[in-house]
């Protein structure tokens, strides 16, 4: 059964440069345009691009716009302030994760959520379900609006001399938003500064032709991954799921058990936190040439299963194979040596701390 | 003198008489990017056609490597272990493992150059 891929509207100008594509949450991406290690190394140490158009942009608004988002997200809207954006999840009533997504205050009253786009269609009909008895509008603007990743350490360089926007004065977790609802915000997926833009197609694909015209790397999902990896940010997948928690996976700073009112998911994850979780994510260093991969077995130092894989690479930047797993929380401790079968052969681990590279974002 | 032939999953047999030089094309080498490690099995394993001896990782992904005929490994590529790139730089020289070949017919199932290289135009394998 072979369903027709959705394009961003920037699919043709990323065939143009003959981009390797593949299927990624419905949409036909592009993985890699000149390599994954140079475009790896491009955002580590100047600057990349990514079409990241598919993410998708859930907009709520009304009377009780803000008690609603601080219903169904576990970080805390309330104090925000128009211009800040703020990361966190959605769980269920069991803790399990909808999603993670940033949230955008745009004003007193309104709110754009950014969500996975593997996780669309049940994130907006969770959202709906979620809101009765408040009185709030949500729309889904993904289909019309396009969103650009420029990140790096030359991004804010990059973002002044080619596209004219001054962005020195952002903070990390800030945006600005320009004329013709252009949104730049000062945030990204790499571990490296940078900014994220918001816009409509037709001012994306321009942006995008300016950005390319100056020389910057255009970069694909392949890097995208390895960069998030190295920095310790989970993959919606990967990392947190609906059977994983974010206490589970480490992410107990975006997850405030004690706002007023509380949230979906909030009495749950508030017991897995006293008693403390059975699992945990952790950082792995493998002692072997030979790459671990999502979904392969961690086992203790008698052979038994204690969890699994759940991402592995050569990291580019450290020269060596490293992994993010989820394992018996007993197994968590930093040091802690444990194994991992990569196909026939089992591979000495030992536990590390999973922000495998110090990210370098700009406060 | 040296023939070679290709599988469909693009691993190469380089034949000279009851000998065979098993290794991965140029095309699936670009396909892979630089290659981090190579998963080698051991002399004196024994293989079936189109059963897994091995495995290729790449920083994107790690592909199972297939036998392209019934074969016997007598010697294993060791300068892979130090540099998986070789077969970056030069995929017919880097060979991955050489094999007796037990059962030659089975070669005639298998693609010669020019229809493997009209298979890689096909569409991406």
């Amino acid at each position: 059964m072979e369903q027709e891929l959705k394009h961003t509207c920037l699919h043709g100008l990323h065939c143009g440069l003959n981009a390797k594509m593949a299927p990624f949450a419905g949409y036909d991406m592009p993985i890699e345009y000149t390599g994954l290690d140079a475009e790896h190394a491009a955002v580590r140490t100047r600057a990349g691009l990514f079409d990241v158009s598919h993410m998708g942009e859930i907009y709520i608004s009304g009377k009780d716009a803000v008690k609603f988002v601080d219903h169904i997200f576990t970080n805390y809207a309330a104090p925000m302030k128009p211009g800040q954006v703020l990361y966190g999840m959605m769980t269920y009533e069991t803790g399990g994760t909808v999603d993670d997504l940033l949230v955008y205050r745009l004003g007193e009253e309104s709110f754009l959520l950014v969500v996975n786009a593997s996780n669309l269609e049940k994130d907006y009909a969770w959202i709906r379900d979620c809101a009765d008895g408040f009185d709030v509008d949500i729309r889904d603007y993904s289909a019309d609006c396009g969103q650009l990743a420029l990140q790096g350490p030359d991004s804010e360089k990059v973002l002044k001399n080619v596209l004219g926007i001054d962005a020195s004065g952002l903070s990390f977790y800030t945006f600005t938003v320009l004329d013709g609802n252009v949104i730049v915000s000062r945030t990204g997926y790499t571990g490296e500064d940078g900014f994220e833009i918001y816009a409509d197609p037709g001012k994306i694909v321009q942006m995008w032709n300016e950005l390319m015209e100056y020389g910057i790397q255009p970069c694909g999902l392949g890097c995208r991954d390895t960069l998030r990896f190295e920095a310790g940010l989970p993959l919606y997948g990967d990392e947190l799921a609906e059977d994983i928690t974010p206490i589970e996976a480490g992410l107990g700073m975006f997850v405030k058990l004690d706002k007023p009112g509380g949230f979906i998911g909030c009495e749950a994850l508030a017991k897995q936190k006293a008693e403390g979780p059975h699992r945990k994510l952790i950082g792995l260093e493998i002692d072997s040439p030979a790459t671990a991969r999502h979904g392969f077995e961690v086992l203790d130092m008698d052979g038994a299963t204690v969890g699994h894989i759940t991402t592995g690479y050569n990291s580019l930047t450290l020269g060596t194979n490293i992994a993010m797993a989820l394992v018996d929380a007993r197994y968590a401790p930093l040091g802690s040596k444990l194994q991992v079968k990569i196909r026939r052969k089992l591979a000495p681990a030992t536990v590390i701390k999973k922000r495998f590279y110090v990210p370098q974002y700009k406060k | 003198m040296e023939k070679i032939y290709y599988l469909p999953t693009h691993e190469y047999i380089k034949v000279d008489g009851n000998n065979g030089y098993i290794g991965i094309s140029e095309y699936a080498s670009k396909q892979l990017g630089t290659v981090t490690y190579v998963d080698v099995p051991e002399d004196g394993d024994e293989f079936e056609a189109g059963e897994e001896f091995g495995a290729i990782e790449s920083r994107k992904a790690a592909s199972d490597l297939f036998a392209p005929v019934d074969c016997e490994v007598t010697e294993v590529n060791f300068a892979l272990e130090g540099d998986p790139k070789l077969i970056n730089k030069n995929p017919l020289e880097a060979w991955i493992i050489k094999v007796i070949i037990k059962n030659p017919a089975q070669l005639d199932d298998l693609m010669d150059e020019k229809a493997y290289a009209e298979y890689c135009l096909t569409d991406n394998h």
